[in-house]
This record gives structure tokens, sequence and C-alpha cells, in this order.
């Protein structure tokens, strides 16, 4: 027998169940408990940029909409920067990039209030010892290439969870305003079909005078939403 | 420091999208393969918490909804580490949980359970591990409850836990169930984990050595978040 390597395996995810508002959004559930809930605040007061509203819904396999999703926003601020200790610069006072939102119980619809991110450094910009001329790579036809390398147009991380999902679903939105930038994003020209990039990009309209972006998830059928393994 | 990977996901440990046993996946299980990513300063970041956004009391389930009285139920701490794939502890974190009353029914709007609401427990907490990556939770043992999946289906007691990790890619949540339980096996949800193995480690353990005697029974549940490649620099390994 060889030897062991004594990794430990990672816990094994269950779904997060119809009643995951009670711990992580309790006034949802109807009722009042801690001095103050997380992830009602995104951007916080201080944020530079653009304010905008994000609004959609997640539809399911028989197109209805799913009313009892969480979703975890996470996101750049104006500068491209995330608020965490190893993405090198400085955020806004009071800004998090972090949100929790739920939908209404009776339509499916969410929406929360934020900031646009800028675009964002690619994690290997970070590091010194990169090299100008490989953040050019294309990604060959094994998807090979490192989009590690390169600038990422603007963009919202979103991890969404309810009954019937059985493991966190994660997957992006960009910016239909940003056209430029996102015909060069690594990750959008990582998917290969040209279609399935779509359900990628949110619809920007305005409101009484504020941008609202519509960006509507498809759990299944023939326009189903990238979902990525991060 | 250059910031590094995280291991990649073991899917085979992991419950698949589409699990038909437990119903309510059919219609939300996406059908075409998740696309892997290479991951960017978007996956190896995530929000990070501190003692300012919650209250001591937050991991007191006991106390932290008490209105009359304490609330009904064999009373239970339910104790551990987060840990990830390295066995290093995961500091720090911040660990939410919510759970059914001692009856069985959730403190939510949209729960019609026969059993009773109690009026002193609200059923949430949250806390943050220290830097030994340790936690522990206050409260009372949760009830089965029936639900509707085959016509007679029961889900085992079971806390619902939620664990940030230090990075958007470590984030997860999963159920802990207890030791002996016979719902166990019967459950489709349990069983959407397709490895025994990890299903058995979703299985807390009796802590007799934890329990305060004449007062509270323990539980020990470790949870393992994914693991970090060392640090690759100038050809040297780093971080180990
Ligand atoms: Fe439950």
């Amino acid at each position: 027998m060889p030897q062991e390597l004594n990794y430990l395996p990672e816990t094994a995810s269950q779904t997060a169940g119809p009643y995951v508002h009670i711990g992580l959004a309790p006034g949802a559930a109807g009722f009042d408990i801690y001095r103050r809930e997380l992830g009602w605040d995104i951007a916080g007061p201080n944020a530079k940029g653009e304010r905008i509203r994000v609004e959609g819904v997640v539809i399911d396999g028989m197109g209805s909409p799913v009313k009892d999703v969480l979703i975890e926003v996470w996101q750049a601020n104006a500068d491209g920067i995330y608020a965490h200790p190893e993405h090198p610069g400085e955020v806004e006072e009071g800004f998090r990039g972090w949100g929790r939102v739920i939908t209404d119980f009776a339509t499916g619809e969410w929406g929360f209030d934020t900031v646009k991110p800028g675009p964002v450094r690619a994690r290997r910009e970070m590091a010194s010892e990169v090299r100008p001329a490989a953040q050019e790579e294309q990604i060959d036809a094994h998807g090979r290439g490192h989009q590690g390398l390169r600038e990422m147009a603007p963009h919202l991380n979103l991890w969404i969870v309810a009954r019937g999902i059985n493991i966190g679903l994660n997957t992006r939105m960009y910016f239909d305003d940003e056209a430029e930038a996102n015909a060069k994003d690594p990750v959008i020209n990582l998917i290969e079909w040209e279609r399935r990039r779509q359900t990628l990009i949110a619809k920007r309209s305005m409101r009484d005078g504020t941008p609202v972006y519509r960006f509507e998830i498809r759990l299944q059928g023939e326009d189903e939403t990238v979902f990525f393994d991060i | 420091m250059t910031p590094a990977e995280y291991y990649q996901r073991d899917r085979t440990m992991q419950p698949p999208a589409h699990t038909p046993n437990y119903k309510t996946s059919v219609a939300r299980s996406p059908r075409y393969s998740l696309i892997s990513l290479q991951q960017s300063a978007s996956e190896i970041t995530g929000p990070v918490f501190g003692h300012n956004d919650i209250d001591p009391i937050d991991n007191d389930l006991i106390k932290n909804y008490a209105k009359t009285g304490d609330p009904v139920g064999e009373r239970i701490i339910v104790h551990g580490r987060v840990l990830d794939e390295n066995a290093r502890p995961v500091p720090n974190t911040l660990v939410e949980i919510w759970q059914a009353n001692a009856g069985g029914r959730y403190r939510h709007k949209k729960d019609t359970y026969l059993a009773p609401i109690d009026p002193n427990f609200g059923g949430c907490g949250r806390t943050l591990t220290d830097e030994n990556g340790y936690y522990y939770f206050r409260t009372v043992k949760p009830g089965a409850y029936p639900w509707r999946n085959w016509v007679n289906s029961w889900r085992p007691a079971h806390i619902h836990v939620s664990i940030f990790g230090a990075s958007f890619s470590q984030r997860l949540i999963s159920q802990i169930y207890f030791e002996g339980d016979p719902l166990i096996p019967l459950c489709p949800i349990v069983h959407t984990v397709p490895d025994p193995a990890a299903i058995d480690r979703l299985v807390a353990k009796l802590d007799m050595n934890a329990t305060i005697p004449l007062d509270t029974v323990a539980y020990k549940f470790d949870i393992v978040l994914r693991g970090r490649r060392s640090t690759l620099f100038e050809n040297r390994l780093e971080g180990n």
C-alpha cells in the first residue's frame, strides 16, 4: 500500500431547505431576533461610483418562479477592489461588497441596491512575476490559457441556494452596457457557446433616474443560466 | 503573499444537482455541465465578519429568544471546529444555524405543521469561530418532522448550518444530524449525498466529556471547508 495523504474531505453540502430565512434572514421568516441582520447594505453610504438597482427572478424547469430562493452577492467596488485583506487596495469606509437577497414569497421577484463594480484586476496581476505578454494569452480549443491573467469586465458574483438545490449554485452577472469589456472578459470567453454567454448579461433600463439591471436566472431549459464550478 | 487557489471541489462526494428521490430537485437542477473556472480574485476573496456584526448571546438559542422562560426540549451543546482540507483551523469565520423546535415546528410563516410554536424559542443562532477554528452553540434538540416528498416522509432531527470560510469558493450550507437517529437512513435529502462515508461525517457524535452534568448534553460536529494550495513563488513552495 502506498502512503496516505491525510487530507480531510470537504463536508458534504445539504439543501438550505424552505426555511433558510430563519437562519439567514429571520425578519423575512416573520420574527425579530438579532440586533442587526447581515447583508442588507452592500455598498454603504460612502461608496463611489454609479448607484444601481439589480432585479430579477429565478425560474425553474417548469417555467415557474422559485419563491423561496436566497441569493448572496459578492462584488468589487467601483475601482475593482474587493473588501478583503488579500486584494491589494482600499475600499471606502462601510463598503462591504457582500449582500444577502431573498425573494418575495408571492412573486419570486428579488432586488437589491448597490454600486456598479469596476473592472477587476486578474488574480495573477497581484503577483510580481507576471509577464505583460502573458496577459494577452487566448484560450485554446482545449480551454487552456490562463484566464486568471487578464482583467475581468465588471461583474457580480452570485451564490444561489433554495429548497431543492443540493449544493449552492455559483454564477456571475455582467452588464449589457459594458459590451466592449464583456467581449474581452476571460470568463465569458471560456464559454464555448455564444448563446449561453448571453445568459450572464443583465439588461439595463432607467426607472425614476436610477439605472435598473434585470437579470433572470434559469435553472433549467434551453436558456439555462451558465453556472460555474469555482 | 501571493494569493493561491483552493483545491478543486471533489464533486464525487458532493450531492449532484439532480436527485429524483428528493423530488423538489428535479425542476430545480441545472442539466448542463458546470463551467470550471480557474480561480480569480473574485473567487479567492469573500466577505469578512467581525465581532461588531453579532452579539455574544447570538450563539445561545436557549436564551436568545426567551420571553417567559426557557424553551421546551432536551438541552444540548453542539460544538466542534471548522477546519480546511489541510486540517488547518479556519479562524474568525461566521457560522450560522437554524432549526425546528423540540416538537419539529419551525418559527416561519410558511411552516404550518400541527406541532406548536414554542414562545421561548426562535430557532436561529450565529457565532464566529475563535483563533483555533472552534465554535459552540447551546440549544434544544430539534424534533423530527414530516414533509411532502413521498406520502410518509420524515426528516431526521437536524440543525441547518451555514459557513463562510475565508473566500467565496469555500461557502457551504449543510445539515447536522444526530448519532443513532433511525430516520437518517430513510431520508432522501440525506441520500442526495452519494458517498456513505460523507453521510457519516454529517452525523454529530454524542460527546460525554463536553456534557455539563445535571444540565446539558453535548454533541461534537467538525466542519471541513475546501483546502488551499501552497503559494507558488519563484519555483519555491511557501506556506506549508
Ligand atoms: Fe429543516
